[in-house]
């Protein structure tokens, strides 16, 4: 569905993505995970249009996404949950899920926003008791609802999250990817990018191991969880025999 | 008493003018962060295409009306189109610059076309004032007042109540987001200038028959118009309209009172007064403290 090949991204003179290739299956929930400053969001941030001048390809259902601005990567069918939100705080809960369907508005396709937002409401409640509040008096948890939703609004194919669990108490997190887990069982494709590796790799299919902005490791995520690499650099285990291996 | 009376109504009658340039301002800022020091020049065009289209050509006022309107928004779409997207690196100053120098320009162009003559045009409607209690208002003036709340009314359901109006918005809030949401950010800066500058249109076309249009008219309108979007609270619409009404009648005050020579300083003195004391203006808008 997404194919990413070679993929290599400059911020100035330095390289950010240093020939990055990946591919994600209809129906997959992938997990591309990583340290600070490995190149995660940049990635998302290239696939999503936000970069110009990247090198490489990247296309989605066979449609080369290069040179496309955010809007037309949207109405391709890929909507991304920004790091950190982002939700129109002065705007009340409805309106930035309506917004999100600002796409299917201008598409004519009115009738498919009210079913949507009842699809969300189902799928988030809260949202529905907030849906006449400002979405800057949410909470952390329902602001990161409220940019899922207002993601979902866009009838993506493919739903891209940056960092969704950030700054969010353990339970609310296990409540995010659940919902992540139920989205990919009625069959939407998901690309998950986190820094809470063991989280992401539990509920994914596959994952991706970025460091410094190449691709280190890959595979099926439980084969990942496994692997003492990655256990070693990202879920923080086997601590002391890292050391005791310098020291 | 008559005359406090009267002069209420002139303040009133100037603020409504004044409320309107300001809105433009504030409806600029609100979603570019630029100040447009172009915008006088807009309603001096306003104006002078009103003279020529109304005046000269004897078409009909609402149809002079539209086309006045469409041929100042159309000039905002070029200014936009051309002088700021074009810039290579955007940054507000650079941008804000950019206006000071189309002001310029603009006044250079007018000045070829209509010349350095003064013009007027007689009132939209010619019956005679009203005599209350002793003080009179001029029928213009009721024109002026119905005419800007009426626009500043239509621009908040347009921003409150429609998608695109909240679409400007969302931009306007964070633009990245909107982006990623789907909402074409450059549509609707573009959109937000045909407004500004349509709002700039409209105060042209009101104030057109009470006083003498020429080339150099904009200029201190459009500061006017500044001083009482900083005085209301910049971005703010209400904000806009309130420093409006209240620095024409202050205006009106000071001339009635003290001196005319004054007229031009108090709109400084205040503005100058509400940057010492309350930079957000009478209503702060929280979110647009970004310089």
């Amino acid at each position: 569905m997404l194919l990413v090949k070679n993929l290599k991204c400059y911020y100035g003179r330095i390289v950010a993505i240093k020939g990055v290739s990946m591919s994600v299956r209809k129906g997959e929930l992938i997990s591309l995970i990583g340290a600070n400053g490995s190149g995660k969001s940049t990635f998302l941030q290239a696939i999503c249009g936000l970069i110009p001048g990247l090198e490489g390809e990247i296309t989605f259902e066979d449609v080369s996404l290069k040179g496309l601005d955010p809007p037309a990567i949207v109405q391709k069918g890929i909507s991304m949950v920004p790091e950190g939100r982002l939700v129109f705080a002065p705007l009340t809960t409805l309106d930035n899920l309506k917004l999100g369907a600002y796409t299917i508005y201008r598409k004519k396709l009115h009738k498919y926003v009210k079913k949507d937002l009842e699809m969300v409401m189902e799928l988030f409640p809260i949202l529905r008791k907030r849906a006449y509040q400002q979405a800057g008096t949410l909470s952390g948890g329902e602001q990161q609802m409220l940019a899922i939703g207002r993601a979902l609004m866009a009838r993506p194919r493919l739903l891209v999250l940056d960092e969704p669990s950030m700054g969010l108490a353990p339970l609310l997190v296990e409540k995010i990817l659940e919902t992540l887990v139920m989205l990919r069982n009625k069959g939407l494709t998901i690309l998950l990018v986190e820094q809470n590796a063991r989280a992401a790799l539990k509920i994914s299919d596959r994952g991706y191991v970025l460091e410094t902005g190449k691709i280190v490791l890959q595979g099926a995520s439980s084969d990942l969880l496994a692997d003492v690499e990655v256990k070693r650099a990202y879920l923080g285990k086997d601590y002391a025999e890292f050391y005791e291996g310098r020291a | 008493m008559q005359e406090i009376l009267q002069y209420i109504f002139s303040g009133i009658t100037n603020g409504a003018i004044y409320a309107i340039i300001a809105v433009g301002f504030s409806l600029l800022y609100n979603s570019t962060e630029i100040i447009n020091f172009a915008h006088g020049e807009f309603v001096m065009i306003g104006a002078l295409s009103l003279v020529t289209l109304w005046g000269s050509f004897h078409l009909p006022l609402p149809l002079a009306f539209v086309l006045t309107i469409v041929v100042v928004s159309g000039t905002g779409l070029l200014f936009e189109r051309f002088a700021i997207r074009t810039v290579k690196k955007p940054d507000h100053i650079v941008l804000v610059i950019i206006t000071v120098g189309a002001s310029i320009f603009l006044r250079g162009i007018a000045m070829l076309i209509w010349g350095k003559d003064a013009y007027s045009i007689p009132p939209f409607s010619s019956n005679p004032p009203i005599d209350i209690a002793g003080a009179r208002l001029l029928i213009q003036s009721i024109w002026i007042i119905v005419i800007s709340l009426l626009s500043v009314v239509a621009l908040y359901f347009f921003y409150n109540k429609t998608l695109t109006g909240k679409a400007i918005r969302a931009c306007a809030i964070n633009k990245k987001a909107a982006w990623l949401t789907g909402i074409p950010s450059g549509k609707m800066v573009m959109l937000s200038f045909v407004l500004s500058i349509g709002m700039g249109a409209v105060a042209g076309l009101i104030i057109a028959p009470i006083t003498m249009c020429s080339y150099d008219m904009g200029t201190m309108l459009g500061l006017k118009g500044f001083c009482a979007a900083m005085l209301g609270g910049l971005g703010s619409l209400w904000g806009a309209l309130i420093g409006g009404f209240i620095l024409g009648i202050l205006e009106a005050m000071g001339v009635g009172f003290v001196s005319s020579s004054l007229k031009d300083a108090i709109a400084f003195v205040l503005l100058l007064l509400i940057l010492f004391i309350r930079p957000g203006g009478i209503i702060q808008s929280k979110d647009v403290q970004r310089f």
